[in-house]
């Protein structure tokens, strides 16, 4: 639990041979709450995934700063990639054990491995899993940390629509109990509320935020697809300028 | 490869090879009837009595302490050195011409040379294998290396794992295979390179043994030591490189 702001100035491609290389990332100012849950919604191509690796310290080529509550060196991250980034030769338990600190109890990782329904594949290698399997993994992984903030980069893409409910309901559980604070990245504006806290809507390159919009559905009312439909109509008739961003 | 490949078809079909190979060789050579070209069963005999009553035992030992103590100190030097050149651009761009310049030399040339500089010493002879492998080990890791996946080092460091972490548990396993190939390369190139070394400058081993058979025009012997060398080489193919191996790829569909 921990809140970040963001300042970004300007976030220039990595390694460009231009001189007057485009700006991805421009004039960002962000302050998000400790516990908050944020979706960051946007085209693709414009440069969240850039954004949250600026977050989680893989690139610190850029102008600007992103502070957090507690000491940067103490705030444990958790990232889901857009694709689950499992090492191949550790099985499903390895794997998670790997990024935890010496001497986690075993039982940690037992509930969250049965909680995503992984505990019967827990010592199959990571190349025998369906895709669906290996993205449950990669969220354990983040999960068993039990981090301050967790990055999630359209953390279900590519999953078939029931999958990705259920593990969109297991997510708001775990969330429930532990609540991190969460930067969501995807440009499924109904995931997005299904999920969010709080929308940030965010421009093509350079990417900037456009609206930044609270969700006002109740928690209890997210997986009614009538009152997410209803929210979504409301948002993009009341901001029409959102629309073309999706 | 056809659908037909059940293990025991094969095991049938490299003994059938073999046998063949041995009765062509016994044809061949009962055909001739020259004593440079002794029959299986004469090379047989000499080995036997080589092993029994002769020093290949003792040659074939010194050979295989030369050849295993330059394979260990060139993969472990060849590792380290390719592991860097392939993960700094900088040093890699400056040592790329060294590199080319000693993948060129010729075996020969730096034997000579090491015994020149350093004396017929034991440590010349190790020495100038060492530098006959290591570039072919540094050329192998360092592809290794560079081909990295970046993906599994971003999540790594995401997850702020410790550098031995890093090390032993992301880098190592993708090095693996480069690792397997220098290996079983480097035993194929050393063992011939170990031999001219001992021809050269030492008083023992095979290659010295070899010479001596050859001025003696001792084609049994020669034949002899030959098979007991290839053996020997097999059996740590079969019980040392391919188990690991195996278990390198072991988490593989």
């Amino acid at each position: 639990m921990t809140e970040i702001s963001l300042a970004i100035e300007q976030k220039k491609f990595p390694k460009s041979s231009q001189p007057q290389s485009e700006n991805i990332i421009a004039d960002l100012n962000l302050n998000i709450h400790s516990g908050e849950f944020v979706c960051l919604i946007g085209p693709s191509g414009c440069g969240k995934t850039t954004l949250l690796n600026l977050v989680a310290g893989l690139d610190e080529n850029y102008q600007g700063t992103i502070t957090f509550g507690a000491p940067h060196n103490d705030c444990r991250i958790g990232y889901v990639f857009q694709n689950p980034r499992l090492l191949p030769w550790r099985t499903v338990r390895e794997n998670i054990e790997l990024v935890l600190p010496l001497y986690t109890p075993d039982h940690t990782v037992d509930e969250l491995l049965a909680s995503m329904k992984l505990t019967a594949v827990q010592d199959n290698y990571p190349q025998r899993l369906s895709l669906g399997m290996s993205r449950r993994v990669a969220l354990v992984r983040a999960f068993a940390i039990n981090p301050d903030i967790l990055l999630m980069d359209e953390p279900f893409v590519s999953l078939d629509a029931p999958t990705a409910r259920k593990i969109r309901k297991q997510l708001i559980t775990l969330w429930d109990q532990q609540q991190h604070t969460v930067l969501f990245v995807t440009h499924d504006l109904r995931e997005a509320i299904t999920l969010a806290d709080r929308l940030i809507f965010l421009s093509n390159s350079p990417m900037t935020i456009v609206r930044d919009v609270k969700v006002t559905v109740p928690r209890a009312q997210r997986f009614n697809e009538n009152q997410i439909e209803q929210f979504k109509n409301q948002l993009l008739s009341q901001y029409p300028d959102i629309n073309h961003l999706l | 490869m056809t659908s037909t490949t059940n293990p025991q078809r094969t095991r049938y079909l490299a003994a059938l090879s073999l046998f063949v190979f041995i009765l062509l060789w016994h044809g061949i050579a009962s055909w001739l009837a020259t004593p440079v070209l002794p029959e299986p069963i004469k090379v047989a005999e000499v080995m036997w009595s080589e092993i029994y009553h002769g020093d290949l035992l003792h040659h074939l030992g010194m050979t295989l302490f030369r050849l295993t103590l330059s394979f260990i100190i060139a993969m472990i030097l060849g590792s380290a050195l390719g592991i860097l050149l392939g993960r700094t651009p900088t040093i890699d761009h400056f040592f790329d011409n060294w590199l080319i310049i000693f993948l060129n030399i010729p075996a020969l040339v730096t034997i000579i040379l090491c015994y020149v500089w350093f004396g017929l010493s034991e440590v010349a002879a190790i020495l100038a294998v060492v530098v006959n492998k290591l570039p072919n080990v540094i050329v192998t890791l360092r592809e290794g290396a560079k081909s990295l996946d970046k993906d599994l080092l971003e999540m790594a460091q995401s997850y702020r794992l410790s550098r031995k972490k890093i090390l032993t548990q992301v880098i190592w396993p993708q090095l693996h295979p480069y690792f397997m190939a220098a290996a079983r390369s480097g035993i194929a190139l050393i063992w011939k390179i170990v031999l001219v070394v001992e021809l050269l400058g030492r008083s023992d081993g095979m290659g010295f043994q070899l010479h001596l058979f050859f001025q003696l025009f001792d084609v049994a012997s020669i034949l002899a030591y030959t098979l007991a060398f290839i053996t020997v080489i097999q059996v740590i193919e079969i019980s040392v490189l391919k188990p690991l191996d195996h278990y390198g790829r072991r988490w593989q569909r």
